[in-house]
């Protein structure tokens, strides 16, 4: 607990932006309607930005479902849309429409992102999907994830501030330790 | 103040969930329970700790499981956080006499007359398993909880 660290180690099977070997790895568990997380969603753009090849980005569910009605079925779109190879375009999208996350603008969205929005409905009723989200949360509660969004870099839960400013200075200063 | 050990019996304990019902441990001999001491209803990070067990009690069940939140609030201003918050496990109100069973698990807080932020996991014949004392503003999450149950369960 005081010393939370990843328990789900960074895989193949994860989301990720940047290069597979990046010295720095930030793990995000978010949840899609969650506002702190649509805070953070321009902030770690930032980072990838400032930090380029140095940094790979995870991204993994945590829907809080019983408080975000709309947060289960999002996580599960975007999984669906990574079996069209548009798991990030999708994941962009949601956090930058979070406040519209019913079922009807979740097809607009994939239709905007030009999906096959028969099959992608079809994925979100598949029990892999659902299977996904939940391994994903599960995970992130024996990792120590207490709430949306949680980071951990390098395989350590970021206990930090997650401002710009203050985030960027302490990944390059674990950066610096690597 | 000290909270109880590991290995020592779980102090029973009645207090109401809702003005006409009481819960006593007691009840809940044959499954493990989970103790939530929090300090203080509607404050935000007891609503964001006691979300997080809303969402992880399906896991938390799987252990043979219950949770049980408690803080110092009336039973009334228990009802409408359970109600606004959607809470699936009872919350009970140590309000009369003011603490006292914060006081029997050595989680109260003289000071601000509230309750730590504390957890314990107890056995199902009713001896504690494993106790945690969180800082006030911390949420102290649901993995020491789980790593607790299971290895109760193995």
């Amino acid at each position: 607990m005081s010393s939370s660290h990843l328990k789900i180690a960074v895989s193949k099977e994860d989301h990720f932006q940047g290069p597979d070997n990046a010295p720095l790895v930030l793990v995000e568990y978010g949840d899609y309607q969650c506002p702190h997380c649509g805070h953070a969603y321009p902030i770690v753009k930032r980072l990838q930005k400032a930090l380029g090849d140095q940094l790979k980005f995870v991204f993994r569910n945590f829907p809080l479902s019983e408080i975000h009605q709309d947060a289960l079925n999002a996580a599960k779109v975007a999984e669906a849309a990574a079996s069209q190879g548009k798991f990030w375009e999708m994941h962009d999208m949601l956090f930058e429409k979070q406040l519209h996350l019913d079922v009807e603008s979740l097809g607009n969205y994939a239709e905007k992102l030009g999906l096959d929005v028969e099959a992608l409905n079809e994925a979100v009723g598949k029990a892999s999907v659902e299977n996904r989200v939940e391994t994903d949360f599960e995970g992130g509660v024996r990792s120590g994830v207490n709430g949306t969004p949680t980071f951990f870099v390098n395989g350590v839960r970021y206990d930090g501030d997650w401002e710009y400013a203050p985030f960027l200075s302490a990944l390059k200063e674990v950066l610096g330790k690597v | 103040m000290a909270m109880l050990k590991e290995g020592t019996k779980a102090p029973d304990f009645s207090l109401p969930s809702t003005p006409d019902q009481k819960v006593s441990l007691s009840e809940f001999r044959g499954k493990n329970v989970v103790l939530v001491f929090y300090p203080a209803d509607w404050s935000p990070v007891c609503g964001d700790q006691l979300a997080l067990y809303n969402e992880v009690l399906p896991m938390i069940k799987k252990h043979n499981a219950e949770v049980i939140g408690l803080s110092v609030d009336g039973i009334w201003c228990h009802l409408e956080f359970t109600k606004e918050r959607k809470y699936r496990f009872p919350i009970l109100s140590d309000f009369e006499p003011k603490g006292a069973t914060a006081k029997l698990y050595g989680a109260y807080r003289d000071h601000e007359g509230t309750s730590e932020r504390a957890l314990y996991v107890i056995d199902k014949d009713g001896i504690i398993r494993w106790s945690y004392l969180s800082p006030v503003g911390v949420n102290p999450g649901a993995d020491g909880i789980l790593d607790a149950l299971e290895k109760i369960n193995k």
